[in-house]
């Protein structure tokens, strides 16, 4: 095996031009898959992080059929205090959960005493919802970072369109669920920057007042937040709490909750998807460099060797040494390019983050572009350049393998 | 017993309507450890019929026998590694491969078609090395020596494996008549050394006297057979 590889290699300085290009073609190809991963990837990852920790959390829990109504905030969709107890001792005991808060959203109207406009007003447990969606606290850009009873955290764009400054006095103005009016007078503690998707300009209060406000007799909650301990569990741990939570009955014996991961709560999904697949016809251009140029060169290695291929045969060497010969040629030639490549690629990814690059996102301005390189993206970059390698000399060590010796020794 | 047999063996190249009759019925036997030389014209079948012996082609018809082994009816795999085991070949154009040593393209066989042991591959690269009188440019590449030595290696290469029979079809029509004589001698020696049979194809008429037995070659035919005084058993 040794000798084969010192063979082939030896083989390969033999052609150095030739080896050099396709070594570099092959170069080129990993560098551009693995940095275009490893920012579009670092953008997708910054993207879904600002969407989760924002605003929305990892997942959420309504009660059955709220999201399909979601933009109307439906208030006769809440859950009772006793689903709310029950959804919560499920979630207690789940280790993989870092943290859940229990919201009340609803719409109403927001007024100055000079004019009237409409907000979107989620009543939390400040604690329990900062610790959900820890960049919230990084959003409010004025005031204070904290929501207390009789508070109210207003989002920039109303702020300014209503001309309100931090310690104002407002008035939020609701319809509770069975059509009444209430008004209750706020504090303007804190203005809200927007985030991207869909709760971006929801203004925050206390879920106490928020209870107030709609004359709720008991507590009932919109929706509960949950975050993970580790964002990559989540389609497995959406999986288990689903199918934990299909297991609790309303009264009419039908399933009680419904369970949503970020990816149907936001429309940023597709774009993340997107990514994806672009990632994914990337991936499959640098599949076709490779097959297309060892292809080329182990075709032509084999009609430049084919006296030497019948000399070998002839002296007894059998047909699957000689495939193995050429398959681990191209098999050298894929190593030296995934490897050259992995370094010139991380390099360059090195490079581009001490240049910090800065870029914007919807209303988030100046992020820095934190390119990451993912091991396992290494691991299989690599490991597909050399299959492919592999495969494209397959063929034509095959032909060399097989050609009569007689014919070779003959040939010209 | 003899190393080789032939009966009667024809060979037919077809080249589309046309039949060319290379070999027209040959029979002959080779002993072992002798040193024989086949000669004729061009075109007259030696090339022919030194791949029907090294089981590199089959006969049209006929029977073939070498070193006790039927070889008309070897498949690919079968017919490789019966060359690889008991005959050595020696090319007009030498046939080093260019990206190993001298020391290398001798191990070659010992390697990559008979796997043998290091130590052993070691010694016996060397004694060869030794015998041919290379053992200077063991480390040379072939277009760093001369055609000459690039044959000695070659004749050194044939020998490794310690074959029955080595085959040399034209091994020196690339060398001027100073070397070829030397390889010649060289062969010859070998032959003495190993028993290993040599036979060896040419044109030249000098070179020919060199061998012990000769057959004559023409037009596909065996025109004749001539055995130097003290050799063989006739
Ligand atoms: N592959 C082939 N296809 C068709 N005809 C062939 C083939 N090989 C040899 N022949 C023909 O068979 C006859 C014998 O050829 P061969 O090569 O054995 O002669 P040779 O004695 O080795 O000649 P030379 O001294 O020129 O090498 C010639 O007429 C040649 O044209
Ligand atoms: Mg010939």
């Amino acid at each position: 095996m040794r000798n084969l590889f010192k063979i082939a290699v030896r083989n390969l300085l033999r052609y150095k031009r030739r080896t050099i290009l396709t070594a570099s073609l092959i170069t080129v190809g990993v560098v551009f898959v693995l940095v275009f991963i490893s920012i579009s990837g670092s953008f997708k990852n910054m993207m879904i992080g600002q969407i989760t920790d924002s605003m929305l959390g990892h997942m959420q829990v309504h009660k059955k059929g709220y999201v399909a109504s979601l933009e109307n905030l439906p208030l006769t969709l809440n859950l009772k205090p006793e689903e709310v107890k029950r959804l919560e001792a499920v979630l207690d005991v789940q280790s993989k959960v870092e943290a859940y808060s229990p919201r009340i959203k609803f719409g109403g109207g927001f007024s100055n005493f000079a004019e009237t406009t409409n907000i979107r007003l989620n009543g939390v447990y400040p604690e329990r919802e900062f610790k959900t969606v820890p960049l919230l606290s990084s959003r409010i850009i004025e005031g204070k970072k904290r929501i207390e009873k009789g508070e109210i955290i207003v989002p920039v764009l109303l702020a300014k369109g209503m001309n309100v400054n931090i310690g104002d006095t407002v008035v939020v103005v609701a319809t509770n669920k069975d059509g009444s009016v209430n008004g209750k007078q706020f504090k303007v503690a804190g203005i809200l920057e927007s985030a991207v998707g869909p709760g971006g300009r929801d203004g925050y209060i206390h879920i106490e007042d928020a209870r107030e406000l709609l004359r709720m007799d008991e507590m009932e909650i919109s929706e509960i937040a949950v975050r993970l301990k580790e964002f990559g569990g989540l389609n497995r741990f959406n999986q288990k709490l689903s199918g934990l939570l299909s297991k609790e009955m309303n009264s009419q014996g039908k399933p009680a909750f419904e369970v949503h991961t970020w990816e149907a709560l936001s429309p940023f999904y597709n774009i993340a998807r997107m990514i994806d697949v672009m990632t994914f016809f990337i991936k499959l251009m640098l599949i076709a460099i490779v097959l297309i140029s060892i292809m080329n060169v182990m075709i032509m290695a084999v009609y430049e060797r084919i006296r030497e291929i019948g000399t070998i045969a002839a002296i007894g060497t059998l047909p699957g040494k000689i495939l193995s010969m050429f398959v681990i040629e191209g098999f050298c030639l894929g190593i030296a390019g995934a490897v050259i490549g992995n370094i010139v690629g991380i390099t360059l990814i090195l490079i581009l983050n001490m240049l910090k690059i800065t870029f914007n996102f919807g209303q988030q301005q100046g992020l820095i572009l934190q390119a990451n390189v993912n091991p396992a993206d290494i691991v299989a970059i690599s490991v597909t350049v050399i299959i492919v390698s592999v495969i494209a000399s397959l063929q034509p060590a095959f032909k060399a393998s097989r050609m009569e010796p007689i014919e070779a020794l003959r040939h010209v | 017993m003899s190393l080789i047999s032939a009966e009667n063996i024809q060979k037919d190249y077809k080249t589309g309507e046309v039949t060319v009759k290379a070999l027209k019925g040959l029979s002959f036997e080779i002993e072992p450890a002798s040193f024989v030389s086949f000669v004729g014209p061009s075109g007259s079948g030696k090339t022919t019929l030194l791949n029907l012996i090294g089981c590199l082609d089959k006969p049209t018809s006929g029977s073939l026998k070498v070193a006790d082994t039927d070889v008309l009816h070897l498949d690919r795999k079968e017919s490789a590694s019966f060359r690889g085991n008991n005959i050595g070949f020696i090319f007009q154009d030498f046939n080093l491969l260019p990206v190993l040593t001298v020391y290398e393209n001798i191990e070659y066989p010992l390697l990559m078609v008979q796997s043998v042991p290091a130590s052993e591959r070691n010694k016996r690269v060397n004694v060869l090395l030794e015998a041919v009188g290379m053992i200077e440019q063991r480390d040379k590449y072939p277009d760093q020596i001369s055609g000459g030595q690039k044959q000695r290696v070659a004749v050194a290469r044939a020998l490794v494996t310690n074959p029955k029979l080595v085959l040399a079809d034209e091994p020196t029509a690339n060398l001027d008549h100073k070397t070829a004589y030397m390889v010649i001698d060289l062969m010859k020696k070998m032959r003495d050394e190993f028993k290993t049979t040599f036979i060896f194809s040419t044109h030249d008429q000098k070179i020919v006297g060199e061998a012990e037995i000769i057959y004559m070659l023409e037009d596909g035919e065996l025109k004749g057979t001539d055995v130097k005084k003290g050799v063989g058993n006739a």
